[in-house]
């Protein structure tokens, strides 16, 4: 091999490995991205255009047969539906017609259209075999019990928190922790930072999310790692995300529920993490994969050595007292 | 023999009160559960302690190394290196056999040898070694931000609280260590009263 081809060879090499040692050892742990899914192809997509022609973006044109000319004109933002992300949500697989009135086909749309009756999650999730193993049922009889039914006389429906354009499942499909975590809590934040929605609901004053976490320690970290609904929900293994929101009187307060052996995270956050990913030795290991949650996390290996550390020279210290008393009464 | 300068003695005090401290609230930091979130202090109020004495501690050790810097007192803390390990060993021997047999001791206290090999050795290692880690590690968990976001595919804060809670844990071994050894002077309780009053009784 000639010097040439060595120094190619040499380069290579070690641009590989520096690149490889940088991710394995450097990489920031987000992995990539959920993988964007516009490369689905909808039975309807033909028949959705006709809708995503007026309220995919913020402009739409239409004839005005009365004026006899083209108008342009800017679409209410409340209508606007991106396409792209509808084609990545849970219901991208329907047709706008199979919740909206075949009506809406016609143009101009009908007035009394937009007084039709929305459906609601478990009008067609209940009651189907199909669903079963989420237990729509059981989320339906939790969201009852929770703070959020309260207001569905002023106009909260599960609409409020699971857009039916835009809401895809994120804790199960998504290998990235950190995104789902972000994704999740800005469905509360939707309301509950978001002063224009929240008043829709409401006649309370704007709440201050932060100065209503004060109490909590190292909030940035808590509010990247964890979901609201870890300390607001009530825990339920029966369904895959608890939806009884508690009033906030019951939230949870105290650290040790999560730091600590048995967290409360472990049947919440990571409920989902596969038992292949756990690291041994360590208490609660399948969080690490993800994040570091200190009193949960204890090593079980390191726990038996400080003991034994700990007894070994204790038992030192007894033996030389011993052998100091037994000196001391030999000299007297 | 006067060998703890008033500021020593001080230093000493806020240290083994603040030490003592963070050993509880840190074990009970470390043990506390739902089903037995009260176990020693509670986390919540051993958190706020912990980190409080924490920082107390800091300033306090900042005193010690200034003190020792500017002071004779640092020259304690020079190690020999030419006959490191034989009088380590001399030491050793001592405690284990020779003070039982009535020997003399290797190394006896003078005013320009306060430490014997072994305590100077271990003070060293625990004052300019594990306490350092100890409290950079502490800085690295009481602001999370500040920590190696990921490393080896797991979170910084892994290998920084594992630093911490084993500085910690072979700190308070040196400190049970240390707390017996003191009882080795001339009398049982005459190195805690030279650290009281300043003066050493030789044996």
């Amino acid at each position: 091999m000639n010097y040439f081809k060595f120094r190619i060879i040499f380069l290579f090499t070690l641009t590989s490995f520096c690149s490889l040692t940088y991710a394995g050892l450097f990489g920031s742990g987000e992995k990539a991205a959920v993988q964007d899914s516009t490369a689905f192809v909808s039975p309807f997509e033909a028949d959705n255009q006709r809708c995503f022609k007026c309220h995919g973006q913020a402009l739409y044109e239409y004839t005005n047969e009365t004026l006899g000319r083209q108008v342009r004109d800017i679409m209410c933002s409340e209508r606007i539906i991106n396409k792209d992300e509808f084609y990545r949500s849970n219901h991208k697989s329907f047709s706008c017609t199979d919740c909206h009135s075949e009506e809406y086909t016609k143009f101009p749309h009908a007035g009394e259209l937009r007084m039709e009756q929305m459906y609601n999650c478990i009008d067609c999730h209940g009651g189907d075999e199909r669903f079963a193993q989420y237990h729509f049922e059981e989320i339906e009889a939790e969201y009852k019990k929770s703070v959020h039914f309260k207001l569905e006389k002023d106009g909260f429906s599960c609409w409020k928190c699971h857009n039916p354009h835009f809401y895809r499942i994120s804790v199960r499909n998504n290998d990235n922790l950190k995104e789902t975590i972000a994704y999740d809590n800005a469905i509360c934040l939707n309301c509950h930072s978001n002063f224009n929605n929240f008043q829709l609901l409401t006649d309370r004053k704007e709440i201050n999310i932060i100065q209503k976490h004060d109490w909590l320690p190292n909030q940035t970290a808590h509010f990247a790692n964890v979901r609201c609904i870890e300390c607001h929900t009530q825990l339920n293994n029966k369904v895959p995300v608890s939806h009884l929101i508690k009033p906030k009187e019951e939230a949870v307060r105290l650290c040790n529920d999560c730091h600590s052996q048995n967290s409360l995270l472990m049947a919440s956050l990571y409920k989902f993490e596969s038992r292949e990913k756990r690291r041994n030795g360590f208490f609660n290991g399948i969080i690490l994969n993800e994040s570091y949650v200190i009193g949960a996390n204890r090593n079980e290996y390191l726990f038996l050595l400080s003991i034994i550390i700990f007894m070994g020279v204790f038992g030192i210290i007894i033996i030389h007292i011993f052998f100091r008393i037994r000196n001391n009464s030999k000299n007297y | 023999m006067y060998l703890y300068p008033k500021w020593i003695r001080i230093w000493h005090v806020f240290n083994a009160v603040l030490f003592i401290i963070l050993i509880i609230t840190g074990i009970s930091m470390q043990y506390t559960g739902k089903d037995n979130p009260e176990y020693m202090i509670g986390f919540a109020k051993a958190v706020r302690w912990h980190n409080f004495a924490a920082i107390l501690l800091i300033i306090n050790y900042i005193a010690f190394v200034t003190g020792n810097r500017f002071t004779k007192n640092g020259r304690y803390y020079k190690i020999d290196k030419k006959n490191c390990l034989s009088d380590l060993l001399k030491q050793l021997r001592y405690y284990s056999f020779g003070m039982f047999k009535g020997e003399k001791h290797p190394f006896p206290v003078t005013e320009e040898r306060k430490f014997n090999p072994l305590q100077k050795f271990s003070y060293v290692l625990a004052m300019y070694v594990a306490l350092p880690l100890l409290i950079i590690s502490g800085l690295g968990l009481l602001f999370p931000e500040i920590t190696i976001n990921r490393f080896l595919g797991v979170s910084g804060l892994i290998y920084t609280d594992i630093l911490h809670i084993t500085m910690g844990f072979f700190l308070s071994i040196f400190m049970l260590i240390h707390i017996y050894t003191c009882t080795l002077g001339a009398k049982p309780t005459s190195l805690f009263w030279g650290m009281i009053t300043g003066y050493h009784r030789s044996e």
